[in-house]
């Protein structure tokens, strides 16, 4: 058994992830036992502070992803900006510099639907607030393979758009606020 | 989706990965699976075919798929000037050392339709670099190499490369190096007196020289840990102490089998020089 196959978590979020995720990630134990997947769209300038930024706020390790960086539990992994990432299996991620997809670069769909094929029914995903609709068709192919939904309620999020669409894609997807978010995690690392 | 599909799925992406290898030699079988996966699929959906052992059926008995293949399986994406700040680093980090050299070879590995090694040219021209200087041009596309020796970009793109070309530290107007018309812009023929232009797989093939400066900008990224090995393996062989490699602002040699072979020269833009390892 490698130290992370019990699952992962993959958190796809756009306008407004910073106080999202700053709501959710400082929270979790520092000996949570999954690797976390970020993907925030970020301009495609090349330094984006959001691994630093999280870094110093969280009890877990938080780094911007290199191409084929090794995974391990209890580490958080941000999506550089200019690239997709792409789970490659349960120990790496790879980076691509395919064409945006929905405009995005990185593309929440392209990191969730290679998750969803990577750890199947083991994947937690979750869709934050944001202004487009990227996210929806990965959220779905998570639910396809059996995993865990979980989508902002629309209604607390800075913006609708993004789990307004994810719910509608995924209507299996559990509504939930941050707060209950964050204790929804911090029970499935047990 | 079930499990059972997408078993199915990834062995039909094998077969077909092997029927590739085997007709036309082009080998993406150590590819990250990952991309592949996601392309094959596009590829499936964009050429009609109800599977993808339907599209290896085609590939292996209709010779004209196989350029269609590869347009799906290479990605070719790439800006003039593409991560100004890495250009600006040659220009002002790495041009002083090349300076020294008599002559110089430089190595543009998967140099798709051209951008990268039109902007290396110009550079080394307002450095006056550029007539002592033979560039390599490869790539596995053939598509994509004749689009790089044409060296004709669509108009629209022009405005980002003017830009990234200023932020790299541009000592010219890039206007100097190219001609407008039908919405095209035709950059000079010039460019091109020191380019050879040649067909070569980092994954089949052998190095070919020694060179000065190798660029291998987000090429790697599409392979496997075991094939960026060996692709890395040929820049060592091809790079004598001192000389330089460039990768991609998110790729690193950092968990290579060949680490020891390079130290970082420019961290922050990814360029290494190589040691005497």
């Amino acid at each position: 058994m490698t130290p992370t196959s019990q699952g992962a978590v993959i958190i796809g979020a756009s306008a407004g992830a910073l106080e999202a995720l700053s709501l959710i990630l400082p929270a979790l134990p520092a000996d949570f036992a999954r690797p976390i997947y970020v993907i925030v769209h970020v301009p495609p300038d090349k330094h984006s502070m959001l691994a630093d930024i999280f870094a110093a706020k969280c009890k877990l390790q938080a780094i911007e992803v290199t191409d084929k960086e090794p995974v391990t539990a209890g580490v958080i992994y941000f999506a550089p900006p200019n690239y997709h990432m792409l789970i490659e299996d349960e120990t790496h991620i790879a980076l691509s510099n395919e064409e945006e997809v929905l405009f995005s670069r990185p593309s929440i769909d392209v990191s969730f639907e290679s998750a969803a094929e990577v750890w199947g029914s083991r994947l937690t995903g979750i869709i934050l607030t944001g202004a487009n609709h990227d996210g929806a068709a990965g959220l779905k192919a998570i639910a396809a393979v059996g995993g865990t939904t979980i989508v902002q309620d629309p209604v607390t999020a800075y913006a609708k758009a993004m789990p307004e669409a994810a719910v509608a894609a995924c209507p299996q997807a559990r509504v939930l606020s941050l707060p209950d978010i964050s204790s929804v995690l911090q029970g499935i690392s047990l | 989706m079930t499990d059972t599909f997408n078993k199915v799925e990834d062995i039909e992406i094998r077969l077909l990965l092997d029927a590739l290898y085997h007709r036309y030699h082009y080998d993406f079988r150590n590819y990250a699976m990952s991309s592949i996966r996601r392309r094959l699929r596009q590829a499936k959906e964009h050429l009609n075919c109800a599977t993808i052992s339907a599209m290896q059926e085609r590939l292996l008995h209709d010779r004209d798929m196989l350029p269609q293949m590869l347009r799906y399986l290479t990605v070719q994406v790439s800006e003039m000037f593409r991560d100004p700040s890495y250009f600006l680093a040659i220009r002002e980090k790495v041009v002083p050392h090349l300076r020294t050299y008599p002559s110089l070879k430089v190595w543009v590995a998967g140099c798709s339709n051209g951008e990268e090694l039109y902007s290396l040219v110009i550079l080394f021209r307002e450095e006056g670099l550029e007539d002592r200087t033979l560039f390599y041009a490869t790539d596995i596309n053939p598509e994509a190499l004749s689009q790089a020796q044409a060296g004709v970009y669509d108009l629209e793109r022009v405005r980002l490369f003017t830009e990234n070309h200023r932020l790299a530290g541009g000592k010219t107007s890039l206007s100097d190096y190219y001609q407008t018309g039908y919405n095209r812009c035709v950059l000079d023929k010039s460019l091109r007196r020191n380019v050879v232009f040649s067909d070569h797989s980092l994954v089949t093939d052998q190095v070919f020289g020694e060179m000065h400066f190798v660029s291998c900008r987000n090429v790697m990224i599409y392979f496997d840990r075991t094939l960026q090995d060996r692709a890395v393996g040929l820049f060592k062989d091809a790079l004598p102490r001192n000389a330089f490699l460039g990768l991609g602002a998110k790729e690193t040699l950092r968990f290579s089998d060949h680490a020891a072979a390079f130290r970082d020269f420019i961290r922050d833009e990814k360029i290494y020089q190589r040691t005497s390892a």
